[in-house]
């Protein structure tokens, strides 16, 4: 579903990403780990399409198609999902009017009809009782006054309404405490499914022991230094980014 | 042709030469004032930011009446005609058969200025001729206002529903005074929309005076949607004044003309009177619109609000002028004033001026402004969910205007004020793809 190949990408003229090689099938989980700095959320905003990340060399094969050469709104509108690490304050926009109007651009890009309001409001419902979630959080305005659990608690539930087919999730285990990483690693797993493929970014191991991945893959100083099974994010919580290098763990 | 004898100004004053009026009243004494002061110039520091040569090139006449809407005009006009109380003014004259005055409830006034004049004085006599020495426009409007809207509300009266003023310029190249009083008295409550638009080809200007007088604790919300056509000039300005405990609430929406100055001078006379003044200006390709308002605390325990937000795109210009008096004797006064510009165009400018005259030690001030792009993180998230750029731009240029558009208190003037936000972006939108 998702192959990148010798990705080399650049934010401010200062080359972030040396070249990236990930494969990612359809219905797996791929984490990708790595120390501050190592360039993980340049990835995450690279596939996106966010403006002044600028991919220099190398490719984005998403479901045969080029991705690099989309606007952000067309690859969301091919099933790219990204959760945002800081997910943004919009104020003065209503959280289901925006949810709505994505929605709905989704659906006139696949050809289907687009929700009326009542329609609208049912299949949200139906997604927010699949994740066990209340609706208070988008009747606000987006985002606006939330708190960081909440924030990333939201992101979870856009991604169930907007069904994308690749979800890159940047980092939604920071800053929650332990009972809101449950909920969002609970949403998380409820979206998990065969036509799906997911790249969960973190820097953490502790929320892979909630959801666990199909492979792991460490980024360090803008390559993937290591990749491996679900074992190797354990590894690194009690060895540290210091092992890296020092063992070959591609053959595992 | 430029010449003085062909500039707005002077067909004025060869106009009151030749209507002959009587040379010791008050319009003949407004009008010598006028000629005094002369059109503001941009040397006087109350009109630093807002030229008015166009408006001086233009050649406006006073309207003499001797033109009329057309059928064509008529039918524009009509469609825009809402349910309820109304007064309705086309070409500065009232418009009896498109007004309504049914329905209000015992006691309360509402008639033209020309009729109040006519037949019932009393009812105007000494609240219309307050002399502002240093006010041109106004000393104009005194010279020549033929009509206008009055409304008296008696002690302990509340209107359920808003009262419409709706002013329509049909004729081309001619100028239009209009004077509004409201009086709100002891303990009343009411919500008052002015409306001001025009025929798409009038070339013309209005120049409105409004005159607010609030009782002790009435409440006047006062709402002004300033929509003239593309190539018009609309100046006004509002003064209203405050008995102990009232509470003035205004909103200004601008999304017409091509220069636009709206003055708003709200006169805290008594303690515990309180104002809160909010405005939202749409501006594009080279529209000038000018804000300017002067909050005189005059009494102690009194508080001020203002919150200004402008959307400036193409070549368009934003001004605001805030000035803020605390007298001595204002003790417990609160004030604040924030003004905001989102400039959605390079060639777009905005200037804030606030002015804060504190003469008492024990007040709460403070003023901010600012002028910026919009959020590129949060057209990112927008573009990141499927939405379109335009589609993007367009939500949170909504979201910053709706805000304050939510603060208005009447649900149907609300919806109005939000489908006329949308409709300018839908616009805006179109215009940005044609290119």
């Amino acid at each position: 579903m998702l192959e990148i190949r010798n990705l080399h990408a650049e934010v401010g003229g200062k080359e972030i990403l040396h070249g990236i090689d990930l494969s990612v099938a359809v219905g797996e989980v791929h984490a990708v780990m790595g120390p501050n700095g190592s360039g993980k959320s340049t990835l995450a905003y690279v596939l996106a399409g966010r403006e002044g990340y600028v991919v220099t060399k190398g490719e984005i094969v998403y479901d045969g198609k080029d991705l690099v050469a989309m606007a952000p709104e067309e690859r969301a509108r091919e099933g790219v999902f990204l959760g945002f690490q800081y997910p943004v304050e919009i104020p003065g926009v209503s959280g289901l009017s925006f949810l709505k109007a994505a929605v709905n651009e989704v659906r006139r890009h696949r050809g289907q009809a687009e929700l009326d309001a009542v329609e609208f409001l049912k299949f949200m419902r139906q997604k927010l009782k699949l994740l066990d979630m209340s609706e208070d959080l988008l009747k606000r305005a987006v985002n606006v006054g939330f708190s960081g659990g909440e924030k990333k608690r939201a992101e979870i539930v856009q991604m169930a309404i907007l069904e994308p087919r690749l979800a890159v999730l940047d980092e939604t285990d920071s800053g929650l405490d332990i009972d809101a990483l449950k909920v969002v690693s609970n949403g998380i797993n409820a979206l998990r499914g065969p036509d799906r493929a997911m790249l969960v970014i973190t820097h953490y191991q502790r929320l892979l022991g909630h959801v666990v991945p199909d492979r792991v893959h460490v980024l360090a100083q803008g390559k993937i230094a290591v990749s491996g099974g679900k074992d190797l994010a354990l590894e690194l919580e009690q060895k540290g980014y210091a092992m890296l290098g020092a063992k070959d763990v591609r053959a595992a | 042709m430029t010449g003085a004898d062909t500039d707005t100004a002077a067909l004025h004053l060869a106009r009151f030469a030749a209507l002959g009026g009587e040379a010791g009243g008050a319009r003949a004494r407004a009008m010598r004032r006028f000629e005094a002061l002369g059109l503001p110039s941009q040397r006087i520091e109350a009109w630093h930011y807002t030229g008015l040569n166009a408006l001086s090139k233009a050649a406006l006449a006073p309207f003499d009446g001797t033109k009329t809407a057309s059928s064509a005009d008529d039918s524009m006009l009509g469609a825009r005609l809402g349910a309820g109380p109304r007064l309705v003014f086309a070409d500065g004259r009232l418009r009896a058969e498109l007004s309504d005055l049914s329905g209000l409830p015992a006691g309360v006034r509402l008639l033209g200025l020309a009729d109040a004049r006519a037949r019932e004085p009393s009812l105007v006599e000494n609240r219309l001729d307050a002399e502002d020495e240093a006010r041109a426009m106004r000393a104009l409007n005194a010279a020549f206002a033929a009509d206008g809207a009055v409304l008296v509300l008696p002690a302990g009266v509340r209107l359920d529903r808003p009262v419409q003023f709706i002013h329509f310029a049909a004729a081309s190249g001619a100028a239009f005074h209009l004077r509004h009083l409201v009086v709100a008295g002891e303990g009343s409550a009411a919500t008052v929309v002015e409306t001001y638009f025009g025929a798409p080809r009038s070339a013309s200007w209005t120049n409105a005076v409004t005159e607010l007088e609030l009782g002790r604790g009435a409440t006047l919300r006062h709402v002004k949607w300033q929509d003239e056509a593309a190539l018009a000039f609309h100046t006004a300005s509002t003064h209203a004044r405050l008995a102990g405990g009232a509470r003035f609430e205004s909103f200004v929406l601008h999304s017409g003309a091509r220069l636009a100055r709206n003055e708003i001078d709200a006169t805290l006379a008594d303690p515990g009177a309180s104002c809160r003044l909010l405005g939202v200006t749409l501006a594009r390709e080279k529209q000038h619109i000018d804000n300017t308002t002067v909050i005189d605390h005059a009494a102690p325990g009194c508080t001020s609000k203002e919150h200004y937000r402008g959307v400036l795109d193409g070549e368009a210009r934003g001004v605001f002028q805030g000035r803020i008096v605390v007298r001595p004797q204002a003790q417990k006064t609160a004030a604040h004033q924030l003004i905001e510009h989102l400039l959605l165009s390079e060639r777009a400018e905005a200037s804030a001026k606030p002015e804060l005259e504190i003469h008492a030690d024990d007040v709460k001030c403070g003023h901010g402004a600012t002028a910026g792009a919009l959020d590129e993180q949060a057209l990112f998230y927008l573009r990141a969910r499927g939405i379109g750029l335009e589609r993007a731009r367009a939500m949170l240029v909504e979201g910053f205007v709706a805000a304050l558009v939510d603060e208005v208190e009447d649900e149907g003037v609300r919806a109005r004020l939000s489908s006329v936000v949308a409709d300018w972006l839908a616009q805006a939108a179109d215009e940005r793809l044609a290119v």
